[in-house]
């Protein structure tokens, strides 16, 4: 068909519509799961390496980008969690364990993987 | 049929656990060293405990896999994320190996700095 | 085989054509005999006198001509239509042309364009055919968003206007109306069909499966080919190699099928099958039939990348 008209590229895309646009929030968070390891990592070097990581990690801009690091690694987990039963299929009895089981379970692993974590570091030995 | 091979299989596992690493650690070391800690909320551990926390061998090796998977998982995302967002598919290989060569480098300075 | 099926749009499409010759000499009451051509009024005016509908075509005549005449007097209410116009050697790119129908509660936007069609401008050219959501011929973008037009009601649209555009990602041939080709194409290249191997059996042999066995796949046979599932997924209308959320999930309808022998790995296990989808999940969001084409992407992702690590393994 050559009188078919074809459309051009929309740039905008991820605006037409509230799903694109949480889509891409969901996707763009991987940039501060970046940010948040080479944070770790510094953070890491200054203990290991007789540096003082309060020194770092105290500066405003630091503060307000691990603030927001925080939000999107927060919004990552919740999205990820909450997608793992499209991907995985477990069936019990020839049925299929319903999604919110499965969520749930991603849920409750990560509150307690963050308890343990949070215990590890703050105690006093 | 001629069977085309793909490295999407590997690069997609490394993307998916590395989110699942990411969702499960990620949210309480920035909660706690990011923000909770630099606004005194909470008192910074001495850096002894902090160092014998990162002692044992075990902790060392899981950290630098936490790194590297996260690495891998945040570099598939932006590789994707950049090309549906700017339309820059036709640059596929070169965001690729700007992505994972990142995560990659990154992953050589955690053994670096750990071991 | 899905295609007598996907081949319905085009048919609707032919029948579109060949509605004008249709309209003229008839009278309106004739067409309300005739289900395939009701126009959106007479529609309207059917609904109301169905109670007569049993006895006998003259009292349905009757209700007919009193009901269509009232419908005609009695609104006052309307609400805008914007619809999209290309026709090919006039416009140069589609235009957004509006028409006023009336507002009637009970009308979908399918017989809000029919209404035009049949009172306002016979030109306008758009595929409907069953009205009842199952022939999948009549998807357009409605507001924004790609919906069956037989099943989306004025009624959620508050005084309008309501913006009618041919579903995104594909050609437009004209007005209303996208080149279904390469869907058509992309449903035909995951072999849709049971493949077996070994001796041909008998055609009287039973296949028989277990309710189990049904439901691993029946979700995925849902689908009517609508399109609004590629319409709905920026990869699809970013690349139109990306063999789609509809194909992918048909493939997988036959992966999952207990009958099925084949093995379409080498065709899903691709950079423009399954590993083009980023998860947007948009697809799941419109499909009308709850397909649910991300899920079954997802899973064969798993399938594909656990037999990329593991070769042995089947599935």
């Amino acid at each position: 068909m050559t009188t078919a008209y074809r459309p051009p590229r929309d740039h905008a895309w991820f605006l037409r519509n509230r799903n694109y646009t949480v889509f891409v929030a969901r996707e763009l968070t991987s940039v501060f799961v970046a940010w948040a390891i080479v944070f770790l990592m510094i953070v890491i070097d200054a203990v290991l390496n007789g540096g003082d990581p309060a020194a770092f990690a105290g500066q405003p801009w630091v503060i307000a980008l691990n603030v927001v690091a925080l939000a999107a690694t927060t919004f990552h987990a919740v999205t990820f969690l909450n997608l793992a039963p499209t991907a995985t299929v477990i069936r019990l009895d020839g049925y299929r364990l319903p999604a919110w089981m499965i969520q749930g379970g991603n849920h409750s692993a990560w509150l307690l993987i963050s308890a343990v974590i949070a215990y590890f570091v703050l105690r006093t030995p | 049929m001629s069977r085309r091979r793909t490295a999407e299989p590997y690069l997609w596992l490394l993307f998916s656990g590395g989110g699942v690493v990411a969702a499960l650690l990620l949210p309480v070391l920035v909660l706690l060293f990011g923000v909770l800690m630099p606004l005194g909320v909470l008192d910074w551990p001495s850096t002894t405990h902090l160092t014998a926390l990162l002692d044992p061998l075990p902790v060392r090796l899981a950290l630098v896999a936490v790194i590297v998977l996260c690495l891998f998982h945040a570099a598939h995302r932006i590789r994707h994320t950049s090309e549906e967002l700017l339309g820059v598919a036709r640059f596929d290989l070169f965001i690729a190996l700007l992505c994972y060569g990142g995560a990659i480098a990154g992953g050589t300075l955690a053994v670096l700095l750990l071991f | 085989m899905t295609e007598p099926d996907a081949v319905s749009g085009v048919d609707g499409a032919a029948k579109q054509a060949g509605r004008g010759a249709n309209e003229e000499g008839e009278g309106t009451i004739r067409r309300v005999t005739e289900p395939d051509a009701v126009s959106g009024v007479d529609g309207a005016a059917k609904q109301a006198g169905r109670g007569a509908n049993e006895e006998g075509e003259g009292t349905i005549r009757r209700v007919t001509e009193a009901k269509h005449h009232e419908v005609r007097q009695t609104t006052t209410r309307t609400i805008t239509l914007e619809v999209t116009r290309y026709r090919p050697g006039q416009d140069s790119a589609p235009v957004l042309e509006s028409f006023d129908v009336p507002l009637m509660d009970d009308w979908a936007v399918l017989d809000g364009l029919n209404y035009i069609k049949d009172q306002l401008d016979g030109t306008l050219s758009f595929r409907w055919s069953c009205r009842m959501g199952i022939c999948g011929s009549c998807g357009m973008n409605v507001n924004g968003e790609p919906r069956l037009t037989c099943g989306t009601f004025f009624t959620e649209f508050g005084d309008g206007p309501i913006r009618i555009e041919p579903l995104k990602g594909f050609p437009i041939i004209r007005d209303l109306v996208v080149e279904v080709d390469d869907f058509l194409d992309k449903l035909r290249h995951v072999k849709p069909w049971l493949i077996r191997e070994g001796e041909e059996l008998p055609l009287t042999t039973e296949h028989a499966q277990t309710p189990a066995q049904l439901e691993a796949y029946k979700q995925y046979s849902m689908c009517i080919n609508c399109m609004l599932c590629y319409s709905a997924c920026p990869v699809y209308v970013l690349d139109p190699d990306f063999l789609g959320p509809a194909a992918i999930a048909l493939a997988q309808r036959y992966e999952l099928d207990s009958r099925d022998m084949g093995d379409r790995f080498d065709m899903l296990n691709l950079d423009e099958a399954v590993w083009g989808c980023t998860f947007v999940g948009e697809c799941t969001k419109v499909c009308p039939k709850h397909v649910d084409p991300a899920e079954a992407i997802q899973r064969y992702k798993v399938t594909a990348a656990m037999r990329s690590i593991l070769p042995w393994s089947r599935r």
